[in-house]
């Protein structure tokens, strides 16, 4: 069979798997639609939470990063992980204990404000949008590379496959189709990872040939590509070139961020107890972290590959990959020399995405971009990192179409998990409290099930119509969720002298200040987006650590002199401090 | 235990929080500290074919996390029995 049938085969087969568990688990209840009746097993809950996690840009473009940056990309490594520490230990079991069903919810009652509980829900929308916008892109691409159709037409696929599920199952469905999610994407991830890590070291698992010699050599992979890169010119990739505050100030602003983004937390009201939430936490991590170990040795050995096998070879002889990934528009050429030889050093080769028009000498297509300066010739996308691997390492058509099936896996899950965050804030938090108190359930039921399908609509146009700030607004996302859910949710829970006038100072005072540093550096001015002009040289995308830190100063300062809340609330926390007496859903 | 319910709340959180505490230094130290802030200084010792503070930083400190989670999950079983405030 020809790798392209092989490719529809995998993604039919993969959605037919999807639509089949939305069937089987759809939702009757709001409960079952919002938490799927807090009855999830741990481990499956823990493989949800991966799926719904990591996303298309973990999936494809996470490796990518950290190969052409080094060891800057820990920052995501660690960020993008580390965050689950602190949910584990300072969110997730007492959220649980509460036992309710958003994370809005949860600040309205404990700040008993209906102003704090809306002041939440916009953040959550908003943050969420800001997300899912780049999840159905990344299916539309996924589509449009593996199976030849247009971007919209492979939104719109993506759109109705998590219609089917989300809007049918709710969270009960989206649950167990990202557990099956889970399992597709992992293999996808790990099959090609293993092949190229035994290619170059002969060690099958790549986090141990990530530190091993290179097949053939004494020299450990990671020295060979410290001096591969020297060569070229590139700094050595073990070192990084971002300062130690900006490195500490981004990895902090995302593991505060990942445990504030309300996709994830919500994941842990699940759970049937609060004991299940803690483990479930662990498993989430263990599961995830199969992934982001596995990233960094991936990303090392196609950056190895890259050097060796591209720069300094004539166009000619230039591996059968390139030319495929040509024809994508992933990679390209210019020689600026004209001598028929590919250069590769530091800097663009011209500014932004190739435009092609007919073909050179050599066969290569011609890029028709101004030329730069400098004297790199050669256009790499950090997608390819993941997305050749399979070529590269000449892997079977099988694995070309795994990977197909999980990059649409990793884009599905996530876009899944955020519009049903959205769908509950509107139902719940925004219908039910507020403008309609008296709603029965099953009206409340088919409210969430229109707002998911509204939802999907406008995050589907942002697909096929993605605004221009996309890659920018990722900041956005995790700063706000740094600079206020964390804050709020943890003084609310290990503060009993926390009020109401606080905790709205915090949150308003860390988001005024982290949304219009990014705003400011992003849009208005982003010519004056470097190091020289930034606070205390903290980049846009680790703002969110100065918000929380101003949230938690503000609210701290302003609770001092308000008066305390009231008992209930004190009794509250009291409440939720010990694991005792989490039931199932409560029913309100 | 002879302690008042009350009481045994409020020692069950102090215990609960003095080893979050400990944890989260832990947490702290393997990612911020040896991945990040003397990530120089690290790097001149090697483990196997890496520079130790690079290990830290894409390898190690993944490790820890789920390691320390995990350590969690154990002692807050234990703590939650201790005081009688276990889920049945």
């Amino acid at each position: 069979m020809d790798t392209q049938t092989l490719i529809y085969l995998f993604v039919g087969a993969t959605f037919a798997l999807y639509i089949g568990i939305a069937i089987w688990s759809r939702a009757g209840s709001t409960s079952e639609y919002y938490v799927a009746s807090k009855g999830v097993h741990p481990i499956a809950n823990g493989m949800a939470t991966g799926a719904d996690w990591m996303s298309a840009a973990s999936f494809i473009s996470m490796a990518g990063i950290i190969s052409f940056t080094g060891y800057d990309g820990s920052v995501y490594l660690m960020g993008w992980t580390g965050g689950y520490v602190l949910l584990a230990m300072c969110l997730a079991p007492y959220l649980r204990k509460f036992g309710k069903f958003t994370v809005p919810e949860f600040v309205g009652e404990r700040y008993y404000s209906q102003t704090a509980r809306v002041v939440a829900v916009i953040c959550v929308i908003f943050i969420s949008f800001t997300y899912v916008a780049g999840q159905m892109r990344g299916v539309g691409i996924v589509f449009s590379r593996y199976l030849q159709v247009d971007i919209n037409i492979g939104v719109i696929i993506g759109m109705a496959i998590v219609f089917f599920y989300a809007v049918l199952g709710g969270m009960k469905g989206i649950t167990y189709t990202q557990v099956a999610q889970y399992c597709v994407m992992i293999f996808a991830y790990m099959v090609p990872a293993i092949y190229i890590s035994l290619l170059i070291t002969g060690n099958p698992i790549p986090q141990l040939g990530f530190g091993s010699a290179v097949s053939g050599t004494d020299t450990y992979v990671l020295d060979a590509l410290n001096g591969l890169g020297a060569e070229l010119g590139f700094s050595q990739y073990t070192d990084g070139s971002k300062s130690t505050i900006d490195v500490f100030f981004i990895t902090m602003a995302l593991m505060v961020g990942t445990a504030g983004l309300p996709h994830v937390i919500v994941r842990f009201f699940t759970t049937p107890t609060v004991r299940d939430a803690r483990k479930s936490a662990g498993y989430a991590l263990l599961f995830i972290a199969i992934l982001y170990t596995t990233a960094p040795a991936v990303a090392a050995f196609a950056r190895t590959n890259l050097l060796t096998s591209i720069p300094n070879v004539s166009y000619e002889n230039i591996p059968e990959w390139f030319e495929t990934w040509e024809t994508a528009g992933l990679v390209a050429w210019q020689d600026k020399n004209n001598d028929g030889v590919v250069q590769y050093s530091p800097g663009a080769p011209f500014a932004g995405a190739p435009n092609f028009a007919g073909e050179g000498e050599y066969g290569q297509r011609l890029v028709t971009n101004e030329p730069t300066a400098n004297g790199n010739e050669l256009y790499v996308d950090r997608d390819i990192m993941v997305l050749a691997n399979p070529e590269i390492a000449d892997l079977p058509g099988w694995v070309v179409a795994l990977i197909a099936a999980g990059g649409l896996a990793a884009a599905l899950s996530t876009a899944a998990g955020l519009l049903l965050v959205i769908s509950t804030s509107v139902s719940h938090d925004l219908l039910k409290s507020n403008m309609m108190p008296n709603i029965t359930e099953k009206k409340e039921l088919l409210a969430a099930r229109v707002a998911a399908g509204v939802a999907i609509l406008i995050a589907g146009i942002f697909g096929i119509y993605p605004p221009a700030f996309v890659a920018q607004v990722v900041a956005f996302a995790f700063g706000l969720a740094a600079a206020s859910f964390f804050p709020v949710i943890v003084m609310g829970i290990f503060s009993k002298k926390m009020n109401k006038e606080g905790a709205i100072a915090g949150m308003v005072v860390g988001l005024t200040f982290t949304f219009s540093y990014i705003v400011f550096f992003k849009f208005i001015s982003p010519e004056m987006d470097n190091a020289a002009y930034w606070w205390f040289g903290v980049s846009p995308e680790g703002i969110g650590t100065l918000g929380m830190i101003f949230n938690f100063i503000a609210a701290v300062a302003v609770a001092s002199f308000t008066k305390a809340p009231p008992e209930h609330i004190q009794h509250l926390i009291e409440d939720i401090r010990v694991p005792r007496g989490a039931g199932g859903a409560v029913a309100h | 235990m002879s302690l008042s319910k009350e009481e045994a709340a409020r020692s069950y959180w102090r215990e609960n929080l003095r080893f979050m505490l400990i944890l989260l230094v832990i947490w702290f130290s393997v990612s911020f500290g040896a991945g990040i802030l003397f990530v120089d200084f690290l790097d001149q010792f090697r483990f196997f074919g890496f520079p130790l503070g690079f290990w830290f930083a894409q390898q190690g400190s993944i490790y820890a996390f789920v390691v320390l989670i995990f350590v969690y999950v154990w002692k807050m079983n234990r703590l939650d029995r201790k005081y009688d405030v276990h889920e049945e």
